[in-house]
């Protein structure tokens, strides 16, 4: 995990004693990274240069340095955490299997395995329910 | 908190943007700030190096120092926000 702000690592330590402990034992566990000026922040496509700020991207990178999934919201809305972790056991089950999950795919449910004799047939090994 | 790395850290190299593949014009609005969006789902995370606040000290992070683990980048608007 690596958070990153325009924020420099001296506020980064401010933030984190003053406030961050607070909320986490021990404080924030992961580094907090500095991009100056948003130039890492616009190569990833989420520096707002009106307001100078990177907003909230999300990047999953996979261990071959492949980007596998991106969110990005404006300032306002917090993330889903779950939805997050979700997403990283999806992705590393299908590292792992070559299965893929379908809609709504919890650790333990269903996947599928692409094949012609699957094809038109989806319907038969997934309901609409299963999205929830 | 315990006492961190040694605060003089050199300055980081910010984005890491190879101009092999890319418009001749990339590796220059690089510099100038105005970098072209290289990020996409499916393709390689754009690498850079940063300085990070990291267990009480100071010190510089590289992206591709993270080949064979599993990698959250999360951007944030800044600290001290509310959200």
């Amino acid at each position: 995990m690596l958070a990153m702000s325009v924020d420099s690592r001296f506020s980064h330590k401010i933030w984190q004693e003053t406030e961050l402990s607070q909320m986490v034992p021990g404080g924030f566990p992961y580094p907090m990274l500095n991009d100056p000026g948003g130039r890492i922040g616009a190569v990833y496509g989420v520096y707002d240069e009106e307001s100078g700020v990177d907003v909230r991207g999300r990047f999953i990178i996979d261990p071959d340095g492949i980007i596998q999934a991106v969110e990005i919201l404006t300032p306002s809305v917090g993330r889903n955490v779950t939805e997050f972790i979700r997403q990283v056991q999806a992705f590393q089950h299908v590292r792992a299997t070559g299965e893929v999950t379908p809609s709504g795919w919890q650790p333990g449910r269903p996947t599928l395995t692409p094949s012609p004799a699957l094809t038109g047939k989806v319907w038969t090994a997934w309901k609409t329910d299963m999205a929830l | 908190m315990a006492e961190g790395k040694d605060s003089c850290v050199k300055p980081a190299r910010g984005p890491i943007v190879e101009s092999a593949g890319q418009p001749e014009s990339a590796g220059a609005s690089v510099e100038r700030g105005h970098a072209p969006v290289l990020a996409k789902v499916g393709r390689p995370a754009p690498d850079f190096e940063a300085t990070a606040y990291y267990q009480g000290g100071y010190e510089n992070i590289r992206l591709s120092d993270y080949r064979g683990q599993w990698v959250v980048l999360c951007f944030y608007p800044g600290d001290f926000t509310f959200v």
